[in-house]
């Protein structure tokens, strides 16, 4: 209740995007364009040891033998993949550094996007309110990391991906690589070769992390890409609850960000995985500029009764490709996918998930609600699928598209693939227009049209919603709002 | 208090009110009777601003102010509230999260504080035992899986939570038993004051015997075509609108 209340308020006082500024800060980046000598470069910005250098080479080899996918319902001209920066960092030095190190301006920034660096003001914050670690990624670096001594006193490391290949190879070398193959798509083989920073997360067994963890990911700088690399590893028995924000400067040429998370659960753990995205969509008129959102994002539920949940919020970029799945390894694991899809503008997503069940009696349980306005395309796009050894592999798939407006589309492709005659799927599919008469009603009750817009399409995403953590739900809700605004009339 | 002068509207290019005229005093209850198809419906939308119910001609004013001017949500501030003949159903909103939001979204617009989290559940349970509506009913979604005798008492509720000005019940009685007709009309008449007035829309006299109107209109092709007393209401359950539909 309060929360809608909030949404209205909130609308009124901001502006369509307003993440778009940019911060003026002087940054190192590696030359232009992409090569093996790029990948070095990379490598050595980042000390890294020989073998993950190796690693990298070995993925750049692979990626120049392939070809961009084709098949999302999207549409873009070729990316120049020379023209691009793949490394830009603030200039500072290197490797974690301490809050009082890092630029004033960037921690001016993460401070304008109300992102939590200082553990003392988390502490000092509203009491009861929860805390939550933050590693926060600015272009292709972690600048730094929050809450790091009190994490590891229950054994948890979070720290980013950069630190994590020199303090924890023994980790990195095991797992990375391990759910998502170098060369398993374009995307996620360019990442293999030229990613910069990421988290890395690991909870040892039976550890419940004692706080939320998150990651926020900004672009600032012109002409780059980013290529993060997340890992999570949940060790048996473990539960740990992550979040990743994302934004960037408005720019009119396209940036790339094609990012890998990989997450690993092992017997009897969970893994609570959320995002909200919010990249620069583009001109809403001319669809000029935003984010190329080209995301490869996997679970492997290695162990038995191990559980995954992805919930995301998909506001942002002007073109998102993004599956997050999961592999159903263990006996009796769980995969959730909770998805909220919000194109408007000229925004295309092609977006949904993967259920792979490999164990017997693993569930997976979907559920979509994909949003579109303006001229937007937005395509639900998902595969469950039971493998000979998958008795009693159970899923439900609830997949809602609503339509703003006469001039975008929605659009569902679910490939449904079981191999087994023990499985049972169900499959639900609405497609609703947001009705006139429903907007009247709301209207005749004294609220304005973008208000009756908001509390009607709060209450078409509300089952996904609350699958947020608390805090982020607010905020999220928000962003819905913001992301439709003068989507009718 | 409601003030409409040589009224004229059309929907798709036709002309449905033909230059309707209509006084109804603060204070007092007016019935609109009239066949299908007379315009019965689109006077409320076109009361309260519906997109697509185009004004052509003549003026409406509440308390002296131009409505035609203002958009829906303007015209509720102001107080107009409509009582809809088939409610929507409003998916994954609570009906207490609809009618806080309505409330302070007419608050705001007059200018006053919004109502305090108390003060209003304080309200909303008072005003729903009145009504025989269970508290719980109202945590579920707006009118989702309602019967009609629900929906048309949620109209009533909500109607007496934003203590509106002016109300128009369109078709109130359609799908209500005796029970719930009886609940709804008390829900009404309890609202009857000094300073409100209501337009009564209906096809049939029943729901007079329980809200009793000071006087009743006949409405035919687009016009008021005869005016008179409570009594002019049971000479139509009588004689049916025939004399009139031809008149006009």
């Amino acid at each position: 209740m309060a929360a809608v209340k909030q949404t209205v308020e909130h609308v009124e006082s901001l502006e369509k995007y307003k993440h778009g500024f940019v911060t003026e800060i002087d940054q190192e980046f590696a030359p232009k364009g992409l090569s093996a000598d790029i990948v070095r470069f990379i490598s050595a910005k980042k000390e890294e040891p020989e073998w993950m250098l190796q690693w990298r080479l070995d993925a750049f080899e692979r990626w120049l033998a392939m070809d961009e996918p084709t098949w999302a319902k999207v549409d873009f001209p070729p990316i120049d993949y020379q023209d691009s920066y793949y490394y830009a960092a603030p200039k500072t030095k290197d490797g974690p550094m301490s809050l009082d190190e890092v630029d004033p301006d960037i921690l001016a920034t993460y401070a304008k996007l109300g992102i939590p660096l200082r553990e003392q003001e988390v502490l000092a914050g509203v009491q009861g309110a929860p805390r939550y670690a933050v590693d926060a990624v600015f272009d292709s670096v972690s600048v730094v990391t929050t809450f790091k001594k009190e994490l590891a006193e229950a054994g948890v490391i979070f720290c980013s991906m950069s630190e994590a290949i020199r303090e924890h190879p023994e980790l990195v070398k095991k797992y990375l690589g391990s759910v998502v193959p170098v060369s398993d798509n374009y995307y996620a083989c360019l990442n293999a070769a030229v990613f910069s920073d990421g988290s890395f997360v690991y909870v040892p067994p039976g550890v419940r992390c004692p706080m939320e963890l998150s990651t926020y990911f900004r672009i600032n700088a012109e002409n780059s890409g980013q290529f993060e690399r997340t890992l999570i590893i949940a060790d048996a028995g473990a539960y740990v609850s992550y979040l990743e924000g994302c934004t960037a400067p408005m720019r009119d040429e396209n940036q790339l960000h094609a990012a890998v998370v990989e997450l690993v659960v092992l017997d009897d753990a969970e893994i609570k995985y959320s995002t909200v995205q919010n990249w620069y969509p583009g001109d809403p008129e001319t669809g000029k500029g935003g984010i190329y959102n080209f995301v490869t994002k996997r679970a492997d539920c290695r162990g038995d009764r191990s559980k995954v949940s992805w919930t995301q919020v998909e506001t942002g970029s002007s073109i998102t490709w993004k599956y997050p799945s999961c592999v159903l390894r263990g006996e009796s694991s769980v995969g959730e996918f909770y998805s909220i899809a919000i194109t408007n503008g000229r925004q295309q997503a092609d977006t949904g998930t993967k259920m792979i069940h490999l164990g017997a009696n693993t569930r997976s349980r979907i559920i979509s609600k994909g949003i579109s306005a303006g001229k937007s395309s937005n395509t639900y796009r998902g595969l469950v699928s039971a493998h000979p050894k998958a008795k009693g592999a159970r899923n439900f798939t609830q997949c809602d598209s609503l339509l703003i407006g006469k001039t975008c589309a929605a659009h569902t492709v679910p490939y449904v693939e079981a191999r087994n005659g023990s499985c049972v799927f169900e499959h639900e599919a609405t497609t609703t227009k947001l009705s006139e008469d429903q907007l009247f009603y709301a209207m005749q009750r004294g609220l304005s049209q973008e208000e009756a817009v908001q509390l009607l399409v709060n209450g078409f995403v509300k089952d996904v919603l609350q699958e947020l953590p608390m805090e982020f739900a607010v905020e999220a809700q928000k962003l819905v709002a913001i992301s439709l605004e003068g989507s009718v009339g | 208090m409601l003030s409409i002068s040589n009224l004229r509207a059309e929907v798709d290019g036709n002309e449905i009110l033909k230059g309707l005229s209509l006084d109804v005093p603060a204070g007092e209850v007016h019935a609109i009777m009239g066949p299908n198809g007379a315009g019965k419906s689109t006077l409320s939308y076109v009361l309260t601003g519906r997109d697509g119910y185009d004004v052509t001609g003549g003026t409406a004013t509440l308390n002296g102010e131009d409505l035609l001017s203002l958009d829906p949500a303007e015209r509720a501030a102001k107080g107009m509230f409509l009582s809809f003949q088939y409610p929507l159903e409003i998916p994954g909103v609570p009906a207490l999260t609809f009618i806080r939001t309505a409330m302070n979204a007419q608050r705001k617009a007059r200018g006053e504080p919004e109502i305090s989290a108390p003060e209003f559940l304080k309200l909303a349970k008072a005003t729903a035992a009145s009504l025989k509506i269970e508290f719980d009913m109202l945590k579920r979604a707006l009118n989702v899986g309602f019967s009609g005798g629900e929906k048309k008492r949620m109209e009533i509720f909500q109607m007496a939570m934003l203590s509106s000005r002016f109300l128009i019940l369109d078709e109130t009685d359609s799908g209500l038993d005796i029970d719930a007709l009886k609940i709804v009309s008390d829900g009404v008449n309890a609202m009857r004051a000094p300073d409100r007035a209501m337009l009564v829309i209906t096809h049939y006299q029943r729901l007079l015997d329980y809200i009793k109107p000071d006087r009743v209109h006949v409405l035919a092709a687009g016009r008021i075509v005869a005016s008179g007393g409570p009594e002019l209401a049971l000479e139509l359950e009588r004689e049916g609108y025939d004399k009139y539909a031809r008149a006009a």
